[in-house]
């Protein structure tokens, strides 16, 4: 690849673009420095705002025709590090595409724009008795692009499936500025299914500039009912009673003590505050089907030793108990300067063992952990307590991190469930796939930006950067050359 | 059952090596049962039949992993020991069906636009690419975001991008019960009801019209069923299992007619198109089956107006299947076969030319 010619780049893309359009100084470029995962940060080199579809596809032929890298943002809500911008790149912001398109209430499809927010789309179909599923906790501010691009989950999508579930067709623009359509209208398109490989692609392998999500009728009926355990194992093996009964909760979330009293305290959801591990068990569908489950539910909870079980008392009761839920991470947050949020996801039967090597690792770190999870689909979110200002905390941070990552891999799980690798975890992508597999994703890429210039050091890391890494893993730590993710 | 005997994994990593060294393409072929489906290809068999056998199954896990030649009937049967389903219902179409051949043919049965498709039920799977490197993808937990997703890639991709040795999927609790009604409807009235229906937060699970009449299955807990009956009306059909098992395994009496038989996926509630022959509806009207002497052209140009695109299911021109790509699409998708598939000797041409 020839080097990067900036200063033509610059010239170019400022004629491409309207007035406005292209961000140059430095003051205006601070607020793209970092996305969700703020202990990582960098200046763009610069950041184009385009309107159109045509400005998109010139932007990228531009920056490809003269080797710029190009770094895709929506909301910036990620928390890997996906959206972090590259001193030499181009930011592109998607921020002014948020148009919804279409909405198609008898094929159940909403046609958006990528900058346009997840909680926007069921809003807007509302008024159709239909809504968007995917949730998650950011869904007020985190765009449907961005959701695509990390295949983002939420409290719900042990019933109705990940964002790839909920997606029929994207339009993307190539690297060479080409606009091509996957996926579609219909429930399957021809071809290899691209719409799918797209879904948690990390902006590596093209901009997306419209996504067509599905739609569900918004249920007549939902209920939630909270039961308290002492242990929890316990609350594990209860929550997979509950599925291994034949019920497919709408969302089974657990929280541990410290999170259930983080919460508690944050929003005065009614939880029991002594409870060593607290599961949420939501049911949705026609009333009659919801009431005949809640009774199979409430025994099954009782059975495996709940001390408290108990239904929401009205729909406000019952949104009370989410809030807690919801707001879990920033009432976390309260507890300690900064925290770190871990995405790994494990075959559920582990996860007492998996809780209970957290919890002593805890210690030896000298670190609190809370724990918040999607417990149906085992996918923990340990926050690690921490004060960046301590010297040397957030390197033994991100130490327990990785450690809490390589477990998940050794319980047959994955480094991460929703939230992506970006540059957060590229190092214990080194630990979940082989060199094998490595390299058939480099293949992959190539087959869409043979120049390596879309969001390049992100996601999957370089065969060098493994061997590193398995050099220096052993004391865990940070890396001695961080400039080894542009390779 | 001895294991070791059902582990070839070991001589189909050296036969697909062996064809990638000597440039030789291969024909991967599963139990048979969906040989019809695709373009025609020339090649050395590789039967990945022998390779089977269950891996790993916890039902509260709501996982199951299986070696690709283990036979669909097998994992069923084992699934409703434990009160679950494979609920992309995955049409058979023989007695030989596997567990890769369903996944690598990318179809699914009557519950789809309901339950979902057969990609949306892959979790992770094992492949061999076409250098004959066994390679995994994905897991067998529900949510993985490490890594392209290149084990739903393989949905579908009829075996053109990797030669499937395992597969893990979601698995999902049967219904406590199921119920089939059964309404005298024409095509546009059908397809304009399931369209009201589906919008509104109804147990639905299937959807078919034919000749004049529309059944639609209804699942989930008794009182849950009570309850839609009585707002839909309708006949109750004895045997609606027997029904919705014909209508997916192409058993049904609309499937005998030894003609070419095209498949038509559009927007569910497109208006019926305009083409003249025998029809039947299922999916809601989102998945078209037709006989007619209409030329091709005429059904690609029908299916793609409404939003869609059709496929030449059986019998016909075997050269010209499905629907033709855009160009800048298929040249995409020709550079990611050759980064799975380098000598292009897996399943040559079956899906499209160079593919
Ligand atoms: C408090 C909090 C709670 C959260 N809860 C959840 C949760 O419950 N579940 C969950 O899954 N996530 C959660 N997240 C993470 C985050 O919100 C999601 O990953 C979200 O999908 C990111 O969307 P975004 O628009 O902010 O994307 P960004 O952060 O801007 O970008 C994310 C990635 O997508 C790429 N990208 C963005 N737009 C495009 C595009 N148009 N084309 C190509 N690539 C693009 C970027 O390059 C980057 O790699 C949470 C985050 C926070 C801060």
């Amino acid at each position: 690849m020839p080097a990067a010619d900036l200063r033509a780049c610059d010239a170019a893309l400022r004629r491409l673009l309207p007035a406005g359009g292209l961000l140059r100084e430095e003051a205006e470029l601070r607020p793209y420095e970092c996305d969700g995962l703020s202990a990582y940060r960098r200046l763009p080199w610069r950041v184009a705002l385009p309107e159109t579809v045509e400005q998109v596809q010139a932007v990228v032929r531009c920056c490809r025709d003269h080797g710029v890298p190009v770094v895709a943002r929506g909301a910036g809500t990620g928390l890997s590090g996906g959206a972090l911008p590259l001193e030499d790149g181009l930011l592109l912001s998607l921020a002014k595409f948020n148009r919804i398109l279409a909405i198609d209430p008898d094929n159940r499809l909403a046609t958006v724009e990528p900058g346009v927010r997840n909680l926007a789309v069921s809003e807007a179909v509302a008024g159709h008795g239909l809504y968007y599923a995917p949730d998650p906790s950011s869904q007020i501010a985190c765009s449907i692009g961005g959701n695509v691009a990390e295949n983002a989950g939420g409290v719900h999508c042990l019933k109705y499936g990940l964002t790839v579930n909920n997606v029929a067709a994207l339009k993307l623009v190539t690297l060479d500025g080409e606009l091509l359509t996957l996926g579609g209208r219909a429930l399957d398109a021809p071809g290899y299914d691209l719409a799918a490989l797209l879904n948690g692609s990390e902006g590596l392998l093209g901009i997306l500039v419209e996504v067509t999500v599905r739609l569900l009728p918004v249920p007549d009926y939902a209920q939630v009912v909270i039961a308290a355990f002492d242990d929890v194992q316990q609350a594990g093996d209860a929550v997979a009673a509950v599925l291994a009964a034949g019920i497919l909760p709408a969302g089974l979330e657990m929280m541990d003590t410290l999170a259930t009293r983080a919460a508690e305290d944050f929003v005065h959801a009614g939880y029991p505050a002594d409870a060593a591990a607290l599961v949420l068990c939501e049911l949705d569908g026609s009333r009659a089907e919801v009431e005949a489950q809640l009774e199979r539910v409430e025994a099954v909870l009782r059975e495996r030793g709940a001390t408290t079980v108990r239904r929401a008392r009205d729909e406000a009761d019952r949104l009370r108990l989410w809030a807690g839920r919801k707001a879990a991470f920033p009432a976390v947050g309260r507890l300690a300067p900064d925290y770190y949020c871990m995405d790994g996801t494990i075959p559920r039967h582990h996860l007492g063992r998996v809780l209970a090597t957290i919890a002593r690792w805890s210690e030896e770190y000298g670190l609190p952990v809370a724990n918040v999870f999607h417990a149906g689909d085992g996918n923990l979110h340990p926050l690690i307590l921490y004060d960046a200002n301590q010297p040397g905390e957030l390197e033994r941070t991100e130490a327990f991190g990785a450690r809490i990552l390589e477990l998940c891999v050794a319980c047959g799980g994955t480094i991460t469930g929703e939230h992506g690798v970006g540059v957060e975890k590229i190092d214990q992508m080194c630990a979940q796939f082989g060199a094998a597999e490595l390299e058939q994703f480099h293949a992959v890429k190539r087959a869409f930006d043979p120049q390596g210039l879309l969001n390049p050091g992100k996601a999957v890391p370089t065969l060098a950067r493994c061997a590193e890494y398995g050099r220096l893993h052993v004391h865990g730590g940070r890396l001695p050359h961080p400039e080894l993710e542009r390779f | 059952m001895n294991e070791a005997a059902h582990d070839k994994l070991d001589s189909l990593r050296d036969q697909v090596a062996q064809a990638f060294e000597a440039r030789r393409p291969l024909a991967v072929t599963g139990g048979g049962s969906k040989a019809f489906y695709g373009r025609p290809v020339e090649g050395e068999p590789l039967a990945v039949t022998g390779h089977r056998g269950i891996l790993d199954y916890e039902p509260s896990e709501l996982v199951l992993s299986a070696r690709a030649g283990t036979p669909l009937a097998d994992i069923e049967a084992l699934l409703a020991g434990h009160g679950q389903m494979l609920a992309f219902e995955p049409p058979h179409f023989g007695p030989g069906a596997t567990l890769g051949g369903a996944v690598a043919c990318g179809l699914s049965g009557p519950r789809r636009p309901w339950a979902g498709a057969v990609r949306d039920f892959v979790l992770g799977v094992s492949i061999l690419n076409g250098r004959g490197e066994p390679l995994s993808f994905g897991g067998r937990v529900m949510k993985n975001v490490a890594g392209y997703d290149l084990s739903r890639l393989m949905a579908g991709a009829l075996g053109t991008l990797g030669v499937l040795t395992a597969v893990s999927v979601k698995v999902l609790p049967r219904p406590e019960t199921e119920a089939t009604l059964v309404f005298e409807r024409d095509a546009a009235a059908a397809i304009e009801a399931c369209a009201r229906w589906s919008a509104r937060p109804l147990p639905l699970s299937a959807a078919c019209h034919h000749a004049g009449r529309l059944y639609l299955r209804l699942s989930g807990s008794e009182r849950g069923i009570r309850g839609a009956r009585e707002q839909l009306g309708g006949e109750a059909l004895n045997d609606g299992d027997a029904f919705w098992t014909s209508l997916r395994d192409h058993r049904h009496p609309f499937f005998d007619a030894g003609r070419p038989l095209w498949r038509l996926s559009v927007p569910p509630a497109s208006p019926p198109l305009a083409l003249a022959g025998d029809g039947l509806l299922d999916w809601g009207g989102g998945q078209r089956w037709l006989y007619t002497d209409a030329p091709a052209e005429q059904v690609r140009e029908a299916a793609r107006a409404a939003g869609g695109h059709a496929t030449r299911f059986r019998g016909g021109d075997r050269g010209d299947v499905f629907q033709p790509l855009p160009a800048p699409l298929l040249a995409l998708q020709r550079r990611l076969k050759q980064a799975l598939d380098p000598a292009g000797i897996l399943n040559p041409g079956r899906l499209y030319e160079g593919l």
